[in-house]
């Protein structure tokens, strides 16, 4: 118990140094592009005149120079202030509390069912490596992991939502529905099917190839080899030796998809309408609007350091070498 | 039953009970609609602020119309291309210097308070003049507005304002604010900017960031009868592809602002229940415009801008890029303004050879590899088709030996470079005609407008006769005269090119068929929607 308190408290020492330079890359970035909020939202709205650009510039300082605009975030940030959206109109915090939980059970979802998946179609394929349905295993997870997940969203709703209609075709729950409590869950539940799915296929592609690969190469270590001379059952062998041993490097891919899935979620959201952290980080570059992106990035930032320690929790629970000074649990 | 009997509500509810018994106990099987009429439309965009009377653009109309309304609505029929709203009457003084509205009686607010000539004053003086982004032009020298009874307003300009500008200003300029939530309060940041309070026929009752605006009745509308609709609730769709499909599998009743992609309507208007309807957009006509940068000193040659104009196959961009649903313009004011368009205007054909031969007169010769000179081109990426008209012009000036180099940049990017910093030769852009040259079509072409201010005189033109014209036009009373000014404005224009008109589009409105009296008004889509009903 001691190890992870230590390992927690080292990754928060730690991620601080790493949140400040994600917060001044990204403003540099969104400064290095052309134009800004005020540009935006006078486009919005079809077009002004001088003087509303100019007071509206003054209003949200961004007549100030760069130094000093990345200052008064970093003052305001000390205070666990995200600042106030220029493109919405309302404090960033509350934007961010209002769209994560939808990404966070999109993503969530689609990382249950794709490293579910993923894993238990790659021990099926690594059990027998080289048989049929290995061979139809891997070459199906090859075309699937060769689709975009936007092409793959599209056709779902086509297929599902508006030739079969069996599912809805968008958002997150029916619209003004007054459902509350399990009727209300289910209901999400139904509209998260076919987004779930489209971005969950891709990702369990992945899982079961490294899960595949895993096993391949478990099958050809000593103590495999030692309890097959055993004569253990085969089933006995594939899942408490190769399967268990072949896990570890699915659970550190599973951190490092954490992040991409954030970023995948961004299309997904769009083609779908579901009003997520994906969708709200488009608007945000779309409108230059600098304090509300930053504090997106801040809040992904942190949720990704967070995945990883829970990767590396874990991690550290299956494979008792990881932190020698423990006894095998 | 056969197969092909077999419904696709019947498989539907095999599917439905398969999946039901395996994971979810619940299946609606539509979207519950109350019977009488909940009209669910598609949105594509959420405004920052949803005041009109702050910020007159489509977005903002889209939903606010409904919830505030304006002093006249634009109609097909109506004297003058108007119906009256709030107002019922107007009419302009002999100098020009007043104009004195009726207003309607036994109109009340969403929130039970009476609807006066104050309420008028407070939103002219205090909103429309000095903060709305087109009404700043159109009331800038309002000086007062007199109430001399709770039904009159009038209207009190320091210099003669031609009557024919206001009113055809009235249906885009005039949402009307109640006063008594306004007063002594910051206007912009006011909750009434979001948390609308108008005397429209619906009250905005639910906003849910991300997912829906919810519009519901307002029992005590002025108009009898009116609105038909118990609700109308705006989907927030942002995926064009998605507002098609929604439409398809019944989710939406309807999809205003070609938010069906135009590539699509082929296919979807011959989906049974599905309407393609393209009319009810007179109002509000989007032109195709090539932006000319004349700092350039190739640009500021007449006969080079005329060339470009004869590389231009109009007929091409209308029937390829627009799929047919667009006309070739011939000047800066569109056809869908009969009050002021002038046919017989100079025009370019589609003429390469012609082309080519002006551009060797103005003295740039073929050099090596048959290129005259290269030109920066911006196409602005707000729709699909000023891109593509991009793509296009990049060939149509290389077969003339101009060299174009396309940058493609997103809204805010493109903004920029053009408007503020003026690095271009040539951009796209599509300017909005709006009722009258004086609104949103002038300050195309003025001189003298700073830097930085979207959908201007982006490109430094100046002429001294059209600017006379303009600012004549701007104090001419007498609408016959006023209107020929803008007669000659307009061949002063397509004769010297400051800018060069492409084609003039309106949008395409996507609906089910029980959607009933869609598109009766030229700005049907930004308009009350009162008589909206459904079939049931």
């Amino acid at each position: 118990m001691n190890r992870a308190i230590r390992l927690i408290r080292r990754r928060a020492i730690s991620s601080i140094p790493v949140l400040l330079i994600v917060v001044v890359l990204t403003f540099l970035l969104l400064e290095s592009a052309s134009g800004d909020a005020v540009d935006a939202y006078l486009l919005s709205i079809g077009g002004g005149d001088a003087t509303i650009a100019q007071s509206l510039r003054q209003a949200y300082g961004l007549d100030q120079s760069m130094l000093a605009r990345l200052w008064l975030y970093f003052s305001s940030l000390a205070t666990f202030d995200l600042g106030w959206s220029v493109a919405f109109g309302r404090p960033v915090l509350d934007l961010i509390f209002e769209r994560l939980p939808n990404t966070l059970l999109l993503m969530g979802s689609a990382t249950a069912l794709s490293f579910g998946l993923g894993s238990a179609l790659g021990i099926v394929a690594g059990a027998k490596p080289e048989s049929i349905m290995d061979r139809m295993l891997s070459t199906g997870s090859l075309i699937l992991y060769a689709i975009p997940s936007f092409w793959l969203g599209l056709v779902f709703s086509i297929v599902f939502a508006v030739q079969l209609r069996w599912l809805p075709t968008s958002g997150i729950e029916t619209i003004a529905s007054g459902k509350a409590g399990l009727a209300r869950a289910m209901d999400i539940a139904r509209h998260l099917i076919l987004p779930v799915g489209a971005l969950a296929l891709i990702y369990m592609a992945l899982f079961l190839r490294v899960m595949r690969a895993g096993m391949a190469e478990a099958w050809t270590l000593d103590f495999v080899l030692f309890a097959r001379s055993k004569g253990l059952s085969r089933t006995r062998i594939v899942l408490r030796h190769v399967a268990r041993n072949a896990l570890l490097p699915l659970v550190t891919m599973l951190g490092l998809q954490s992040a991409a899935m954030l970023g995948g979620s961004v299309v997904i959201e769009s083609i779908f309408a579901i009003p997520g952290f994906g969708r709200l980080a488009q608007e945000a570059v779309s409108g230059r609007d600098a304090p509300l992106l930053m504090g997106i990035i801040v809040v992904s930032a942190v949720l990704v350091i967070c995945v990883n320690l829970l990767v590396d929790l874990v991690y550290a629970a299956l494979d008792p070498r990881v932190g020698a000074s423990e006894p095998n649990s | 039953m056969t197969i092909a009997t077999l419904s696709r509500r019947t498989l539907l509810q095999a599917g439905g009970a398969l999946l039901a018994s395996t994971a979810l106990p619940t299946f609606a099987l539509a979207q519950g609609a109350p019977a009488g009429g909940r009209l669910i439309v598609a949105a594509d965009s959420e405004p920052k602020n949803l005041n009109p009377a702050i910020v007159a653009s489509n977005g903002v109309f889209f939903i606010a119309s409904k919830v505030v309304e304006p002093l006249a609505e634009a109609s097909f029929d109506g004297k003058d291309g108007l119906a009256p709203r709030l107002a019922t009457s107007w009419e302009g003084s002999t100098d020009g210097k007043s104009v004195t509205f009726k207003l309607r009686e036994g109109v009340k607010w969403h929130d039970g308070k009476p609807f006066t000539s104050a309420d008028v004053a407070y939103s002219a003086l205090n909103i429309w003049k000095p903060l709305q982004n087109l009404g700043r032009l159109v009331f800038a020298n309002l000086e007062a507005v007199d109430t001399p009874d709770a039904t009159t307003a009038v209207f009190r300009f320091s210099k003669p304002t031609p009557l024919q500008l206001i009113r055809n200003a009235l249906p885009v300029v005039s949402s009307v604010v109640p006063k008594h939530l306004y007063e002594g309060t910051d206007i912009a940041t006011n909750p009434a900017n979001v948390k609308l309070v108008g005397t429209g026929p619906f009250k905005l009752t639910e906003y849910k960031p991300g997912e829906y605006y919810r519009l519901t009745k307002n029992a005590d509308y002025w108009g009898k009868g009116e609105p038909k609709l118990d609700e109308i609730i705006f989907r927030v769709l942002p995926d064009r592809a998605g507002a098609g499909a929604a439409l398809e599998a019944e989710e939406i009743q309807l999809a205003a602002f070609s938010a069906v992609p135009l590539t699509d309507l082929a296919r979807i208007s011959k989906v049974p229940g599905i309407k393609v309807i393209s009319k009810g957009y007179e109002a509000l006509t989007y032109q195709l415009v090539v932006e000319i940068n004349h700092r350039r000193k190739e640009l500021a040659d007449v006969k080079v801008r005329q060339a470009i104009a004869h590389a231009i196959d109009k007929k091409f961009v209308v029937d390829t890029i627009f799929l047919g649903y667009a006309a070739a313009s011939t000047g800066p004011v569109p056809k869908n303004a009969p009050e002021f368009y002038d046919a017989s205007v100079p025009t370019y054909a589609f003429d390469t050879a012609k082309a080519n031969a002006l551009l060797d007169e103005a003295g740039y010769k073929k050099g090596a590899g048959g290129t005259r000179f290269s030109l920066k081109l911006r196409p602005a990426p707000y729709f699909n088709e000023t891109k593509q008209f991009g793509d296009y012009l990049r060939q149509a000036l290389a077969a003339v030996g101009i060299d174009a180099q396309l940058i493609n940049a997103d809204s805010a990017a493109h903004q920029k470079a053009v408007y503020t910093d003026h690095d271009f030769d040539l951009a796209i852009g599509p300017p909005v005609f709006r009722g009258d040259p004086a609104i949103s079509t002038t300050i195309l072409v003025r001189s003298g407008i700073p830097a930085g201010v979207p959908f201007s005189n982006q490109g430094g033109y100046e002429n001294k006769e059209l600017d006379g014209i303009i600012a004549k036009a701007a104090e001419t009373v007498d609408t016959a005269a006023r209107t020929e000014l803008y007669k000659q404005f307009q061949k002063i224009v397509a004769t010297d090119l400051p800018l060069i008109n492409v084609a003039e589009w309106g949008f395409i409105t996507v609906a089910r068929d029980t959607v009933q009296n869609v598109s009766n008004n030229p700005r049907w889509a930004v308009s009350n929607w009162s008589d909206t009903a459904l079939k049931s």
